[in-house]
């Protein structure tokens, strides 16, 4: 009850990506790929402590992490790293008002300056170079 | 001299312009709501008929005459002035006086409350927080002189200087920015993209001193660091205020790209 | 602390990962990738001393970026001031807790305690 009368949209709405253009996208992107990345440092870190308990620790977790379902997770996780710092600077400098556009009188039909060209074609690289370091990753991994 | 010649009344239909378009008929899905009977939202559906110029307001407003009279609606000025008439139009926030049907190209159309406000029945929604968040912005020229006082001048302001901050005063408070902001979907104590919009205003008009105050006032953990740059705001800002870039030109000061 | 020198560091911690991360990346390119993880390969990273303090400063840097980037999702899904001191108070914690045990890695295999 209290939710319906505060009519808060809740995570839902926070998470829905379709209905604001491509700057929404890019900020759902933002979010998911960082909670992907901090899950795999946490995991990462974990998976290398093993080779303190030597070399037979070591080699039984490289097996249970060296497979195909590791290494899709691995190339998932190039293409998080690289989408989230190519936005990341896009909008740490969009942050500091660099690139989001002058203001001046609007005119109908009244196109945001802030979300222009420029900006798209960021977040469409971003996405651009995520892809490419995913093929390049998986070239390595399943190349080996 | 000029006769001019009453017609009778079987002229005046001839006369009289025929429509060039037959109205068509769309279903208008229309929210009800009444927090103090209701446990959840319902719809009621409406067949009626549209021409091309009809507004999603007029749309409403044509229920409530002739169908509905206890469908609850805030308007006032019809013509994306007053801010009053905001509203979620199948699924997005826009002002309902300014959205023409036609536009939608849909034959079914949904209206909603706006979301991330508090309902207080059907379509009407409380702007208590949205002026109180207002108001914190400190929304006047904050200076220790002033224009009225004897012997001295008025501030001097030049085009140029007034651009810096024109577009960001034509903020009608309809509150679309905030119900649109995926921050305000969850925060509820988050300042919104209206509230920092107007900071901004005021700290680019070089006639204010209060920079200083409303920095601190938005360098707060619900401040200006929860705005992520997500667009969402100027996206459907209805006066092309662009709340998005009032934020980011507000936050250059904080993180010293801006003198 | 004030929220923009929180930010201000969520931001330079990012910069300084980007540059530190793409380091211990290559690291892994200079020769065949299954190779790179060879148990004695990877010994001798731990042992090489700048390589070794790198990998701790690396660890420093994605803690806190990541665990205050934590932060910030989660106060903006819940507030009251018990819920915002626990989430502040929870990422600093956790982040204590990732360096201490990523460091403890470090500094034993870099010092041949495996």
């Amino acid at each position: 009850m209290a939710e319906r009368l505060s009519n808060r949209e809740g995570i839902r709405g926070m998470a829905n990506p379709t209905r604001y253009g491509i700057e929404r996208v890019a900020y759902w992107l933002q979010r998911l790929t960082g909670l992907g990345l901090l899950a795999y440092l946490i995991g990462h870190i974990y998976e290398t402590s093993s080779i303190v308990n030597g070399k037979v620790a070591w080699e039984k977790m490289l097996e249970l992490t060296q497979t195909p379902q590791g290494h899709i997770i691995l190339t998932i996780v190039i293409g998080m790293c690289v989408y989230h710092t190519a936005n990341g600077i896009r909008v740490m400098l969009g942050h500091g008002g660099i690139g989001v556009g002058k203001p001046g009188e609007p005119e109908y039909p009244y196109k945001a300056a802030s979300l222009n060209y420029k900006q798209r074609l960021c977040i469409w690289v971003s996405i651009a170079l995520a892809a490419l370091a995913m093929m390049y990753g998986a070239a390595v991994l399943f190349g080996d | 001299m000029a006769v001019v010649a009453i017609p009778k009344a079987s002229e005046e239909a001839t006369s009289a312009p025929t429509p060039t378009t037959q109205p068509n008929t769309i279903t208008l899905r229309i929210s009800r709501f009444n927090p103090s009977n209701d446990s959840l939202p319902t719809f009621a559906e409406f067949k009626i008929p549209v021409q091309k110029w009809t507004t999603v307001l007029e749309a409403i407003l044509h229920v409530k005459q002739n169908l509905d009279h206890s469908i609850a609606v805030r308007y006032s000025c019809r013509q994306a002035s007053c801010g009053s008439c905001g509203m979620k139009i199948n699924g997005k926030p826009a002002l309902a006086c300014y959205t023409k049907i036609s536009e939608i190209g849909s034959k079914v159309v949904t209206v909603e409350p706006m979301s991330n406000f508090p309902i207080i029945r059907d379509l009407a929604v409380d702007f208590k927080q949205l002026f109180s968040d207002h108001k914190k912005m400190k929304p006047f020229i904050m200076r220790d002189d002033s224009e009225i006082t004897p012997g001295t001048k008025e501030f001097v302001q030049t085009p140029k200087d007034l651009e810096k901050f024109l577009q960001f005063s034509y903020c009608i408070k309809c509150g679309l920015c905030n119900s649109a902001c995926p921050t305000m979907a969850t925060d509820e104590s988050f300042i919104g993209p209206q509230g920092l919009a107007q900071a901004y205003r005021y700290v680019a008009d070089n006639r204010d001193q209060g920079k200083k105050d409303r920095l601190k006032i938005v360098d707060q953990s619900h401040g200006i660091w929860r705005c992520h740059f997500a667009g969402s705001c100027s996206h459907v800002c209805p006066k092309g205020v662009d709340p998005a870039m009032a934020i980011q030109l507000l936050r250059g000061y904080l993180m010293g790209f801006r003198k | 602390m004030r929220e923009s020198i929180i930010m201000k560091i969520h931001y330079g911690t990012a910069l300084a990962a980007v540059a530190l991360v793409a380091v211990h990346i290559l690291f892994r390119m200079t020769q065949k990738f299954s190779d790179s993880l060879s148990y004695q390969n990877v010994i001798a990273n731990y042992h090489f001393l700048p390589y070794a303090l790198m990998l701790e400063v690396v660890l420093i840097l994605l803690s806190v970026h990541g665990f205050n980037g934590l932060r910030v999702i989660l106060l903006e899904l819940k507030q009251g001031v018990a819920y915002e001191r626990a989430i502040n108070y929870g990422s600093i914690a956790a982040t204590v807790a990732l360096v201490a045990y990523g460091s403890r890695t470090i500094l034993m295999a870099g010092m041949g305690m495996s």
